[in-house]
């Protein structure tokens, strides 16, 4: 059904169709909206769902977590200090093999208050064993939380899911949206080791080390495993719906000598300015990341990179651009851009490109020779 | 918005009002259930009263049963993987989490249609420090569950430290002349969210825990059980005393036991007792190597407040 909608919108449409049996949410802004929506569902009788209003992000995970381990699927969405907040429930739910979705609008990190996009929220939960995917439409947005419960509910991966949207320049944006019959395309939920009463196990007790590396091991391996429940999954959405989504989003990258990297709507952005560049008589073309965890291979060969990083690692660099410059051998111009809401522009985008400098960093428009 | 329990409602049927005078009246021979829920093979300190109190706790909650349990002696008591002493499901949770883990688990159960039953079994910081922000969330939300403080007076798996539990004048790792604050007052916070039912106990009057357990089980919403748990480590007392250090705190007016149901209080039958006449708070205090060198002003603010709090109850139980 064609309507209009913003992304936390359609975020809450898709989990009304994938229809959770508990949702535990905390208000924050930008993300607020979608769980305003749910609670509307849940109170008009559209979703037949619990909607626990806890006290806090902390407590939001703690009671997804709590929820999911009965069996059953649950849902939360946060941003920002909402989910630094919970960071210890996150590693709690991933190391439980608990296949919660959530929903991240990502937000600046105080001080100061800052409720403009930027990633290094999301980024922060790099290491806990959530898998993490970054939309850049509101139709993209609505598709991937549906895709992202199939994902976390498959027995190979049982995992936390983070779909990630931009504050506000997709959250609050209006774009048309295509709502679908997800059928049976996301199955119906079997957890393998949901607590049974007759069947009485301790979960998550004293562990030695040895033990404790194996389950470890364990995380990485479902890791891994998922990128092709992934591929699979994407591969049956484009089949029954018609829209194709891969790990990453190329842009006329085949002949391309230079490529953009960005995650979110900066990587959408970035379409324009490799239109125009094309106009210029410049090769180049776009690569949107859109799985972070697990990371995949790019196919970057022979070509320079511009990565434009919506965060930064202190004493580091940019996220993405390490993580390819580690994972590709590729060597880039890293762009830290866009931090705190700072408005990035195609034209601007353009200019990365048209002016850039390989193995070098620059801080748009603060330091921009670094 | 509330999921369930509009009203705290009760189920008459979960228990019988003639097992409850039973259990109330005879506190020696009482119809204790045979089941044991924690098997012979628990890594408990020798003495240990929360582990003894768990056992009852269980006995009243019967198989159909999960345990939520946040960092606290019981996490170590359990045993190591893959081994467990524990014949119900046992989930493990953060220090802080319990009462917000248990409430989406109530939740999912209750949407399932299933009667399972929920019971936090926290310690004293988990409770009082740590987790009572959890804690009121849930209680606020009428969570159908049951939340047990099991209450020895500080941070007993990391070696004793101070809590929010940790009565005046006792000494710690972290209060090495005594504690110059007074006990926090969880029962007064939790009371606050006016919960259906709430109760104290001690481990060293089991009948008297079984009774309540079974008893907060009935009510279809938050209840809470606060179980004064004497530790002989850390309270530095024999290993054998540890009932005796539990009723001595009782006969002193130190702890009382008492049930609040509706708002209603009633004093058990071992306080009433101890308030008619109690013996010297010295009897209780003596014993404990953590009271070791504490000064008699001191002592005289802990009868202080002994006096005023079993005031307070009479006061309250009378409805003055």
């Amino acid at each position: 059904m064609k309507k209009i909608a913003t992304g936390n919108k359609a975020v809450a449409e898709a989990v009304l169709q994938a229809k959770p049996a508990v949702v535990a949410a905390y208000p924050i802004t930008p993300q607020t909206e979608i769980v305003e929506s749910i609670a509307d569902y849940v109170t008009g009788g559209q979703l037949a769902s619990c909607y626990i209003p806890v006290e806090s992000e902390h407590s939001a995970m703690a009671a997804c977590i709590g929820a999911s381990i009965t069996g059953v699927r649950t849902f939360t969405a946060t941003s920002s200090h909402g989910l630094l907040y919970m960071h210890e429930m996150t590693n709690w739910a991933a190391g439980a093999r608990l296949p919660i979705v959530m929903a991240n609008v990502n937000r600046a990190l105080g001080p100061g208050w800052n409720i403009w996009a930027e990633h290094t929220d999301a980024l922060q939960e790099r290491d806990t064993g959530w898998l993490q995917v970054y939309a850049a439409t509101v139709q993209e947005a609505y598709d991937t939380v549906l895709m992202a419960f199939r994902i976390a509910e498959h027995n190979d991966v049982l995992l936390p899911v983070m779909v990630n949207l931009d504050g506000f320049s997709l959250s609050h944006i209006m774009q048309s949206l295509d709502t679908v019959e997800p059928g049976d395309f996301i199955p119906q939920i079997r957890l393998p080791h949901a607590i049974d009463p007759k069947n009485p196990a301790g979960y998550g007790p004293l562990t030695g080390p040895a033990d404790y590396f194996r389950f470890r091991w364990d995380i990485e391996r479902s890791m891994r495993d998922s990128a092709n429940v992934i591929r699979d999954t994407q591969e049956d959405f484009a089949k029954r719906f018609g829209r194709n989504y891969g790990f990453t989003e190329e842009y006329r990258c085949e002949d391309a000598d230079v490529v953009v990297v960005a995650l979110g709507t900066l990587g959408k952005e970035a379409e324009v300015a490799i239109d125009n560049l094309r106009k210029e008589g410049i090769k180049a073309g776009s690569m949107r990341l859109r799985w972070f965890r697990p990371f995949p291979k790019l196919d970057l060969a022979g070509k320079e990179v511009v990565v434009i990083d919506r965060d930064y690692s202190f004493g580091f660099g940019g996220v993405i651009a390490n993580a390819i410059m580690a994972k590709n051998r590729a060597e880039v111009f890293s762009v830290i851009a866009g931090i705190g809401g700072q408005e990035v522009t195609y034209d601007d985008i353009a200019d990365f490109v048209r002016h850039r400098r390989i193995g070098e960093e620059s801080w748009f428009g603060v330091n921009d020779h670094v | 918005m509330r999921c369930q329990n509009d009203l705290y409602t009760q189920d008459r049927d979960l228990f019988s009002r003639s097992r409850y005078w039973l259990l109330q009246e005879l506190d020696t021979i009482a119809e204790i259930p045979k089941e044991e829920y924690i098997l012979k093979c628990t890594s408990a300190c020798a003495g240990c009263s929360s582990s003894l109190s768990l056992r009852y706790v269980f006995k009243a909650a019967g198989p159909d049963t999960v345990l939520v349990v946040p960092a606290c002696c019981t996490s170590v008591i359990q045993g190591i993987y893959p081994d467990t002493a524990m014949n119900v499901p046992v989930y493990n949770i953060a220090f802080a989490a319990a009462a917000a883990c248990a409430s989406g688990m109530s939740n999912a159960f209750r949407a399932a249609g299933k009667k399972t039953n929920v019971i936090v079994y926290a310690g004293d910081g988990g409770t009082l420090d740590i987790g009572i922000q959890s804690l009121s969330g849930a209680f606020e939300r009428g969570t159908d569950f049951l939340y047990i403080c099991y209450d020895n007076e500080a941070y007993g798996n990391t070696g004793m430290q101070r809590s929010g539990a940790t009565p005046l004048g006792a000494r710690t790792t972290t209060t090495p002349t005594g504690k110059t604050d007074d006990k926090k007052d969880i029962d007064a916070i939790v009371a606050a969210h006016h919960p259906p039912y709430q109760a104290t106990a001690c481990s060293a009057y089991p009948q008297d825990i079984l009774r309540k357990v079974e008893k907060a089980l009935t009510f279809r919403g938050p209840t809470f059980i606060h179980i004064l748990a004497p530790c002989p480590p850390g309270w530095r007392y024999p290993t054998e005393k540890t009932v005796e250090m539990g009723r001595l705190a009782v006969k002193s007016g130190m702890w009382v036991l008492y049930e609040r149901e509706y708002g209603k209080l009633i004093i058990s039958g071992p306080s009433k007792a101890a308030m008619r006449k109690p013996i010297p708070l010295e009897d209780y205090l003596g014993p404990q190597g953590r009271f070791k060198g504490i000064d008699a002003k001191t002592v005289g603010i802990l009868k202080q407040r002994i006096a005023d709090n079993l005031k307070r109850l009479a006061a309250e139980e009378a409805g003055a």
